[in-house]
């Protein structure tokens, strides 16, 4: 037990260490423009925009190559912060498109044949799991990006809409009948 | 205004301050202090939540068809900030899962039905001498009994009765009750003043603070008195029971603190960081109760009032359904809903058979007649009403414009989160425009957003380090193609004759094998760019007698790790 604990603090320091480093090592430098917008995406890394993640989507943004309403996840407040930040107008969703409620992966463990496929989509590390065993999804992790969905073999992921709790239950937007002035 | 002459002496004696705004609304509270502090009848159930408190839920410790003992705990704190739930009643667990709850959202959380065997028998508790005993265990002792925040705050007090940063000069003890309608503090006061003031000395010694003030507005003459009264019979010292002007909101904390002692809390900043520490007086009575007696927190006092026959206070046990506790009182046919808290910042509730948790000191029975549906609302004039009587100092018409038109980031820049929903702008605005509805609703969406906004940081983060993780595996992969390429060439330059031999094929199988195939794709590789030089060609005569000392050494000892008949893997070769 207590050797489980020491190695769980090692692995944790360990892991500190190496994103860390990472944050330093792969600092972007250069293009501020990009990482601002980059800081206003979803970060999803759901591929929906076309690019292979948030942060391409931003430089492409940046060099002006991409429009500013191909992001569903991040709704059309996305496409007003992204429009208030560059000083462009605000543009609706095309047809192909449009936001979705939220969802978290949810994986039917009865099912799961553990193949480490839906770990190799899985763009934020948010599955946990070894070959031939049993995965599980880190749900405070899981951005319900759905790319670890097409890969099951046996269809065993399926996405789970967030439910609404005390915990993140929002007051309405008041509504009061409105009489006219006269 | 008439003072009464005690508490016209009293702001003789201290100069009293002044917050700014304010307002006036009739006070109704005559209705429910013609009678003393009732006991209801045990209930057929009491449904108990175990997330009363701000913080973490509690987490149950029983089972369902368990009998449990009055004041027998069925929650546990877990994590720093958490308290203790309670069985308020001997009996049977009946269930332990989602119900409805005394919140504003009517959405389900996680409670402990309890079915009472009428004997409400103890479990064996004691209390301690406070004098004795260390701080922390008076703390936890308050933890652990559930002690948290009456006023409606419900922050769990052990955590407030420390402060470990800054010195308290002043405790200050809220029994204004500003409200209109509530009068549950007031009866409290009338009736048990000593063991608040006792409640008041464990947390004057828990924060070495030097004064204690008590603030009760003057139009509570009787529970003036009465604390008064007990204050010299028990002969407290550097304590004061002070009468402050009746002015709605003067028990919001901030206010308080400012009227007593001309301590300003600025925006963001905790009334502990200017030395001074404010407890509700049901809180310190709990905290007696607790501390002296050694029992958790069961009951509350609770003012039912409004559309009933008989307006009142009763001492109910945590989990009473409301609509048996209106009943009691006579609740008249014509109620439509029922308010928790006040008038002017309470909620409504989602049902009548939610149960009483530590945070409803009233329930109001609603009626029509008594409280007209809201006019509809017209548009915002520029007045200015608003911000003449807020509290706070606010701008309340421009976070209305801000809260309408989403424009969240400018309500923060205005100050939003200081708002304390009093609701006195709303009160006063001729537009009739739900204002405190839309602070609410901004704030929900600020904290959620906030929280987007974190888990979007994480997931970057996250994504990063995958993608760092990926590129090492890549360089890792390739260096070890490249170390294996140098290997099987070396191999085949040096030991393609003598390997076989020199291996034993039962001992190392598998090795042998992989170094044939590198050998093999070596050579393929070699085949296909047959004008790539190796490497060993180019070495100098000194290096590539080192490879051979290296190479010999090799054999020597792989030799001997055959000989010894070791499965292990054959000495690496660099
Ligand atoms: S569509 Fe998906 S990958 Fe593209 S920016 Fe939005 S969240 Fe990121
Ligand atoms: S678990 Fe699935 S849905 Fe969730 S982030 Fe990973 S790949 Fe996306
Ligand atoms: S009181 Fe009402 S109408 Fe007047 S300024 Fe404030 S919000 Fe507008
Ligand atoms: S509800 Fe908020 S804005 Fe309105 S008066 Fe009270 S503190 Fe000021």
């Amino acid at each position: 037990m207590i050797t489980a604990l020491w190695i769980m603090v090692a692995l944790a320091a360990l892991l500190g260490l190496i994103l860390g480093y990472a944050s330093i090592r792969f600092r972007v430098e250069g293009n501020p423009l990009a990482e601002k917008i980059d800081a206003v995406l979803p970060q999803t890394q759901c591929g929906q925009c076309g690019y292979p993640g948030c942060k391409p989507y931003a430089e492409a943004i940046a060099k002006g190559e991409a429009d500013i309403n191909l992001c569903p996840p991040g709704g059309e407040e996305g496409i007003h912060k992204l429009a208030e930040l560059l000083g462009v107008e605000f543009k609706p969703f095309g047809e192909n498109a449009q936001p979705k409620p939220k969802a978290v992966a949810f994986i039917d463990e009865e099912t799961c044949i553990g193949c480490t496929l839906c770990i190799q989509a899985c763009p934020v590390d948010a599955i946990v799991g070894a070959a031939k065993q049993m995965h599980t999804i880190i749900a405070s992790e899981c951005t319900g990006c759905e790319l670890c969905v097409p890969p099951c073999p046996v269809d065993c992921i399926s996405m789970l809409p967030l439910e609404e709790k005390l915990t993140n239950w929002k007051w309405r937007y008041p509504v009061t009948p409105l009489k006219l002035s006269k | 205004m008439a003072l009464s002459g005690d508490s016209f002496k009293a702001i003789e004696m201290r100069t009293l301050h002044h917050f700014h705004g304010g307002i006036h609304p009739p006070t109704h509270k005559s209705q429910s202090t013609g009678t003393g502090i009732a006991t209801l009848p045990l209930p057929e159930k009491l449904v108990v939540p175990l997330h009363q408190h701000v913080g973490n839920c509690a987490v149950p410790e029983v089972r369902v068809g368990e009998h449990v003992l009055k004041g027998q705990r069925i929650g546990r704190p877990e994590g720093r900030q958490s308290s203790a739930v309670h069985a308020p009643t001997s009996g049977t667990v009946a269930a332990i899962d989602m119900q409805t709850v005394a919140h504003a959202s009517g959405m389900p959380d996680l409670c402990v039905t309890l079915i009472p065997d009428g004997k409400d028998e103890w479990i064996a508790h004691a209390g301690v001498d406070y004098r004795n005993t260390s701080h922390t265990d008076l703390r936890h002792m308050l933890r652990d009994a559930g002690v948290v925040g009456l006023g409606g705050a419900v922050f769990p007090s052990d955590i407030k009765s420390y402060s470990r940063h800054h010195k308290i000069t002043t405790l200050v003890i809220n029994g204004a009750e500003c409200e209109p309608y509530i009068t549950c503090d007031d009866m409290l006061m009338r009736e048990r003043p000593r063991d608040i003031l006792r409640g008041a000395e464990v947390l004057r010694e828990l924060l070495y603070a030097d004064e204690v003030l008590i603030g009760i507005e003057d139009n509570k003459p009787e529970a003036i008195a009465a604390m008064r009264k007990a204050l010299e019979q028990d002969g407290h010292q550097h304590m004061e029971v002070i009468a402050v002007p009746t002015l709605y909101p003067g028990g919001g904390a901030k206010q308080l603190i400012l009227v007593l002692t001309g301590v300003e809390v600025a925006a963001g900043v905790r009334s502990t960081e200017k030395g001074v520490q404010c407890f509700n007086v049901a809180t310190a009575w709990s905290v007696w109760r607790a501390i002296a007696h050694g029992e958790p927190l069961l009951s509350r006092i609770v003012t039912v009032t409004g559309n009933v026959e008989h307006a009142q206070n009763f001492e109910v046990l945590l989990g009473t359904p409301v609509q048996e506790l209106v009943a009691y009182a006579g609740n008249k046919p014509d109620t439509g809903r029922y308010i928790m808290g006040g008038p002017m910042m309470g909620v409504d509730l989602p049902n009548s058979s939610v149960g009483v948790t530590k945070a409803t000191n009233c329930i109001i029975a609603a009626s029509p007649a008594l409280f007209p549906p809201p006019q509809p609302a017209l548009p915002c004039i520029r007045c200015t009403r608003c911000t003449d009587v807020c509290p706070a100092e606010l701008q309340p018409q421009d976070l209305y414009w801000f809260a309408k038109s989403n424009n969240f980031g400018k309500a923060q820049e205005f100050s939003l989160f200081d708002c304390i929903e009093c609701g006195a702008c709303a009160y006063v605005c001729p537009s009739h425009i739900p204002l405190v509805h839309y602070y609410r609703y901004a704030k929900s969406e600020i904290l959620v957003r906030d929280h987007d906004k974190r888990a979007a940081d994480l997931a970057r983060e996250r994504h990063e380090f995958r993608q760092f993780r990926i590129e090492r595996e890549k360089q890792e992969k390739a260096e070890r193609l490249a170390q294996k390429e140098r290997a099987a060439a070396e191999a085949k330059a040096k030991a393609v004759t003598e390997l076989p031999t020199q291996v034993d094929p039962a001992a190392d199988a598998d090795d042998t094998q992989q170094l044939r195939i590198d050998a093999a794709l070596a050579r393929a590789k070699e085949q296909a760019a047959a004008a790539s030089p190796r490497n060993t060609e180019l070495l100098t005569p000194e290096q590539r007698s080192e490879v051979e000392a290296i190479e010999a050494r090799r054999a020597k000892i792989h030799k001997i790790a055959s000989d010894a008949g070791a499965d292990d893997e054959p000495p690496k070769r660099n």
